[in-house]
């Protein structure tokens, strides 16, 4: 198995134990990453902006990674989201399709759609298997109590990404199950963390976090496992402002998929970045 | 201050004559808008959505159907067009088809042409129209990378990146002036 890795914005720049994880997890199942060299946005967040700069931005991306003739890698959602999105426009829309190569061939790039995009989640699903999964397993972390939370665009929408329904979702809980935790369900399982409206109303993205975290409390689970870059920062990074402005305490481990998965296959604490969590992972090492 | 897109603002405006019949084919026309027609009113979007379920101000339902009615100003205008948080639930759910989703940004794209922007919208665009991304490439992101044994970024190649981007509408977009923060 051969992809290349498309590393996005928010991964290197604040969850590098994210990608860290990623790579040793891979390791386990012989999966081979090339380097996508000087690779730009994904072209999500200009999307509020201006449709056509959405879309050649992720053209640029998807003909770079073509150029190395395998399918593209991503660990952020909203990157797999947005350049599943415009390959498929661009695989629609043959004017669209026209108007991007010209520009494109301003810098020697042409898209030729053949290449999948596909999220670290969906490769381990479907090209890996929970089968082979669980072969890998040497650790069964069956002392820890953990709920997933999916996040919104690793489903939704679902009629483009076509990875789970988005109303009962299991994709994720199949994968934590795997490890041989305990697996918990709560009540807000499918809700939005609130991270992407943290720069327009900072207050209410907190208190979406905020009734994430009480419901997660209620079942008293030890972490919360994410899949996306993005959420993790949000409950890792600002769950601390969370217990300030409501006077509650939480301290809830979020660690990425990666990271459970590595711990149940053997990998130390230090080869998974979990000291780079800012929520402390201590509890979880006890547990274990 | 812009104005807030509530009921009751929507209802008092339809007895002036700030209407422009054409909006609702103009947000149609644009990349994402094509199902905005096709909406009943039956409100299963605003039942569903997050950001409505902890602030009563925001109702993805009004802001469809101020744009069916034809209240351009008001809904380009308004602040809780940028409060959706992108998670597609109202899309997943809707009966008729209708993708709010991408009709709220197709609403976006329009705002801004008109020269409404919020400014965390502007920033994370003046960064990738300068940058190639949303954080500039920078030194100390490889050195933390190094002490973790995972390999360097490479820089984005920025000519590249400006030399696509001329041929859009960011740069003239992104000069527009700015929406006042609440």
């Amino acid at each position: 198995m051969k992809y290349v890795y498309f590393p996005g914005c928010v991964t290197p720049q604040k969850e590098n134990a994210y990608e860290l994880s990623m790579r040793k997890v891979a390791e386990k199942f012989g999966i081979q990453l090339l380097d996508l060299e000087g690779a730009n946005c994904c072209g999500f967040f200009m999307e509020p902006i201006d449709h056509l700069s959405a879309t050649l931005l992720a053209a640029r991306n998807l003909s770079l990674a073509e150029e190395k003739k395998c399918d593209l890698l991503t660990l952020c959602p909203a990157c797999f989201g947005h350049l599943t999105k415009v390959k498929k426009e661009l695989t629609e829309d043959q004017e669209l399709r026209k108007t991007v190569n010209e520009v494109l061939a301003e810098i020697n790039k042409k898209f030729e759609g053949f290449l999948e995009v596909k999220h670290f989640i969906k490769v381990l699903l479907v090209d890996v298997g929970i089968t082979k999964i669980k072969r890998t397993i040497t650790k069964p972390l069956t002392r820890l109590k953990v709920v997933p939370h999916y996040g919104c665009h690793i489903l939704k929408p679902s009629d483009e990404l076509k990875l789970d329904n988005p109303e009962n979702p299991t994709l994720l809980d199949s994968l934590i199950k795997a490890t041989g935790v305990t697996f918990l369900d709560y009540m807000e399982k499918r809700l939005c963390c609130g991270a992407p409206i943290i720069g327009v109303n900072e207050k209410l993205s907190l208190r979406i976090m905020r009734e994430k975290l009480r419901s997660v409390q209620k079942v008293k689970a030890d972490a919360i496992i994410t899949v996306c870059p993005f959420c993790h920062l949000h409950f890792d990074l600002n769950q601390f402002t969370v217990q300030e402005e409501y006077s509650e305490e939480y301290n809830i481990p979020i660690l990425h998929y990666t990271q459970l998965l590595g711990l149940a296959q053997g990998l130390s604490p230090e080869e998974l970045g979990l000291y780079e969590n800012r929520v402390p992972t201590d509890v979880i090492l006890e547990i274990l | 201050m812009p104005e807030n897109l509530k009921t009751i603002q929507v209802l008092k405006s339809l007895k002036t004559t700030k209407i422009d019949p054409n909006f609702k084919f103009e947000v149609a026309k644009m990349p994402g808008g094509e199902s905005i027609k096709y909406c009943f009113q039956c409100g299963k979007c605003t039942a569903t959505c997050p950001i409505r379920r902890f602030d009563k101000e925001y109702t993805p339902r009004l802001i469809i159907r101020a744009t069916l009615l034809g209240l351009k100003d008001i809904v380009l205008s308004s602040d809780v067009i940028w409060l959706c948080a992108t998670c597609y639930s109202c899309t997943e759910r809707c009966p008729q088809g209708v993708k709010l989703t991408n009709i709220i940004r197709a609403i976006r794209n329009l705002a801004i042409e008109k020269g409404y922007i919020h400014p965390f919208f502007k920033l994370q665009a003046n960064a990738i129209a300068s940058y190639g991304k949303i954080y500039e490439d920078e030194e100390f992101i490889n050195e933390l990378r190094n002490d973790l044994g995972l390999p360097p970024v490479t820089p984005v190649k920025r000519d590249e990146v400006h030399t696509i981007l001329q041929h859009t509408k960011v740069k003239k977009l992104l000069l527009t002036k700015e929406k006042e923060e609440n």
